[in-house]
């Protein structure tokens, strides 16, 4: 399985990523994959009774709670579990593959020094296991919005899947980066902790994506300010969750839009841009941690 | 014989920070980090050929572990290069992934994925596995409640059960009692036998001679060196001694009488290294005295060079043999009359020293070699008495 038949050379030279042949290699070391996702999510859970429930109870507490809480308070955005969810649930995928993410070769130092892998496998299984949690929440949401009523709104559906991918080449892409970088400076981790903070903030998630375009275009002028929000990739991903899932951009009982008031088809545009300046970065950022990976052993 | 691992001039330099800046902050206020350049490997060169076993040996700190490493592809080379055919497997740490909240087959199964084994291969092996570790009754027990040694056997069943062409094992040999080191001894024979190229790392030196084709020997991140075991295993042994004074001393004392010649000779009167077995032959030592040297001690220790135990000494005082005040030279004949030892290499000191004080005036440390050899002969007739017996059934 270690897939180096044939001649192998290691040289001095500093490793240059060739993707179409790293792809096979990591394809041939699955397996490793497969076992640190499944050893992740046994260590996670086995030793709790209820096991991988606890992962569904989380999106089930937050539905429960803030039904109950938009009812008593009359928050300003109908069905918020649903608005909320739909972002968060994305929101929380990025974040726990990120912060664990980067600590993920540190944690494993005594693999690194002592076996001949695939480095990149670390921050992937890391992204695995958020992704396993993804996938589970995400279908209580699904049930939930069956279940209740709400439904399922269409052709704004056909946005997920374009969220997701998106979604899901930046996280790798910044979870690759930051595995490779806190390798070197420590303090990295814990800059990335403060900055998820703020970053969350700064993405609709709580509150109305509209409310910032409002602002927004207050201040119009002849800088588009509403576009360059979108260079937080968080923010048209966000976005993209909510517009397939919670479906209306201005629902009934409201009294401004919620979503971002733009046409479907501009922000899948937007989407599409993201999708592709995300493939670039995480060309780039892989590029860096293979480069940094052959060092690693050595300065663990 | 095509190599399986060839190494190129390799050369690693770590770089030691006094102060290494971990944090952004560090890296920040310090302009330039103040590393010390250490030299692990020089240049080393040498191939392994496909389906021998290399013995890589070398005090600690002579850079075993990092050319290991080098060929394992887990550290990049300074310089120079390493090439390697087929699949590999480095076996640097039983049980590496183990984890303690995981059972003991959840551990083999993600252990034996990091030593290149598929689901299937590992799948096919499991029974085998498990026989070899002897643990049947806690395979679904978190190996968080296994004793060490239970650790360790259940790391080596794994190691063992790899499916490498080339096998680079370090130090791994060294855990357990010795049944356990003989069961792993001969696992490696039948990795052998199989045809796979082995490279093994150890302190073992017997080890070395017992299952190695080849040996190279280490010493400071240079090749010292290299050929048949038995030559390169006493080396080690000779570097290993030489340093027992700081660096490299096979001589000492105060040089009152020194030694100036020794020479070995066997009964056809010749000196060539190498003796028969059973033979006698003779130890020459020529003395030269500086200034008058009233009481002294002559005397030799022959010393197998496999297990380095000495197997046979004398001493002219012991003997009885008194040698009276003299300036100048004199000549010590130590005849032995037969040498019934294994055929193989031993080492001869030569000591010279004060009969009534002890004092060493010269002592050549393990510095002349004879090898003994065992040549066939014809069986001549001998008369050997036979007892008959005939009993009732």
């Amino acid at each position: 399985m270690t897939a180096t038949s044939g001649t192998v050379e290691r040289t001095s030279e500093p490793p240059r990523l060739r993707v179409g042949a790293r792809l096979r290699v990591l394809f041939a070391h699955r397996e490793i994959l497969a076992n640190l996702i499944r050893k992740e999510l046994k260590v996670k859970y086995t030793a709790s009774v209820l096991g991988a429930v606890w992962s569904l109870l989380n999106p089930l507490v937050y539905l429960a709670v803030f039904t109950f809480v938009a009812r008593v308070l009359g928050a300003g955005i109908p069905d918020f579990p649903v608005y909320l969810l739909s972002g968060l649930l994305a929101w929380n995928l990025f974040s726990a593959a990120l912060t664990s993410g980067a600590s993920s070769v540190l944690d494993n130092s005594n693999l690194v020094k002592k076996v001949a892998f695939p480095h990149e496998i670390l921050p992937l299984s890391v992204v695995g296991v958020a992704l396993v949690d993804f996938v589970l929440q995400t279908v209580v949401l699904f049930v939930f919005i069956l279940v209740s009523g709400y439904g399922f709104h269409w052709p704004e559906l056909a946005l997920w899947p374009l969220a997701f991918l998106t979604l899901l080449v930046v996280t790798v892409a910044l979870s690759l980066w930051f595995s490779a970088v806190n390798v070197r400076y420590r303090d990295v981790g814990h800059l990335l902790s403060i900055a998820l903070i703020v970053w969350f903030w700064a993405t609709p998630i709580v509150y109305a994506g509209y409310q910032v375009q409002e602002l927004a275009e207050e201040r119009a002028g002849d800088v588009p300010w509403f576009a360059l929000y979108f260079l937080n990739p968080m923010a048209s991903i966000v976005g993209g969750f909510q517009r397939a899932l919670y479906g209306v951009v201005w629902p009934e009982g409201s009294a401004t839009p919620v979503l971002f008031d733009v046409s479907l088809g501009w922000l899948a545009g937007v989407l599409g841009i993201v999708l592709v300046a995300s493939i670039v970065l995480l060309r780039l950022t892989w590029g860096a941690f293979f480069n940094r990976s052959a060092d690693f052993a050595e300065e663990l | 014989m095509t190599a399986a691992v060839g190494i190129a001039d390799v050369s690693k330099r770590f770089r030691v920070f006094r102060e290494k800046p971990t944090s952004l902050k560090a890296r920040l206020l310090t302009s330039r980090s103040r590393a010390e350049d250490f030299w692990a490997l020089r240049d080393v060169s040498f191939d392994v050929a496909e389906g021998s076993t290399l013995g890589l040996i070398g005090h600690n700190g002579s850079g075993k572990t990092t050319l290991l490493k080098c060929v394992a592809g887990i550290l990049r080379p300074t310089s120079g290069a390493v090439t390697q055919r087929g699949r590999l497997a480095a076996l640097l740490e039983l049980g590496a992934g183990f984890h303690p909240e995981l059972t003991g087959r959840e551990n083999v199964y993600l252990n034996a994925s990091f030593l290149g084994l598929s689901r299937k291969e590992t799948d096919a092996a499991y029974e085998s596995i498990v026989d070899f570790a002897e643990l049947e009754e806690f395979m679904d027990n978190q190996v968080k409640f296994y004793s060490s040694g239970m650790l360790v056997r259940l790391g080596f069943a794994v190691a063992v059960h790899v499916d490498p062409e080339v096998l680079l094992i370090d130090e791994v040999l060294a855990v357990g009692d010795e049944a356990f080191q003989a069961k792993c001894i001969d696992r490696v024979r039948t990795f052998q036998r199989e045809g796979r190229t082995i490279v093994l790392v150890t302190h073992a030196l017997d080890t070395v001679r017992e299952i190695c084709d080849r040996a190279v020997m280490l010493h400071h991140g240079v090749v010292h060196a290299i050929g048949a075991p038995d030559d390169v295993v006493r080396e080690m042994r000779y570097v290993l001694l030489g340093q027992i004074d700081e660096g490299f001393v096979p001589e000492e004392g105060t040089r009152e009488a020194e030694i100036a010649a020794v020479e070995i000779v066997r009964a056809d009167g010749r000196s060539e290294g190498h003796v028969l077995r059973d033979d006698p032959f003779t130890i020459l030592v020529d003395v030269r005295a500086n200034q008058p040297v009233e009481d002294l001690d002559a005397d030799f220790q022959i010393l197998d060079g496999a297990t380095n135990h000495p197997v046979l000494e004398a001493r002219t005082s012991a003997a009885g043999v008194e040698i009276a005040r003299f300036e100048g030279k004199k000549r010590v004949r130590f005849r032995v009359s037969a040498f019934p030892y294994n055929p193989g290499k031993y080492w001869i000191t030569i000591g010279l020293s004060s009969r009534r004080t002890g004092l060493l005036y010269h002592v050549q440390t393990q510095r002349y070699l004879v090898e003994v050899i065992d040549v066939p002969r014809v069986q001549e007739r001998v008369e050997v008495p036979v007892e008959i017996e005939v009993e009732d059934l």
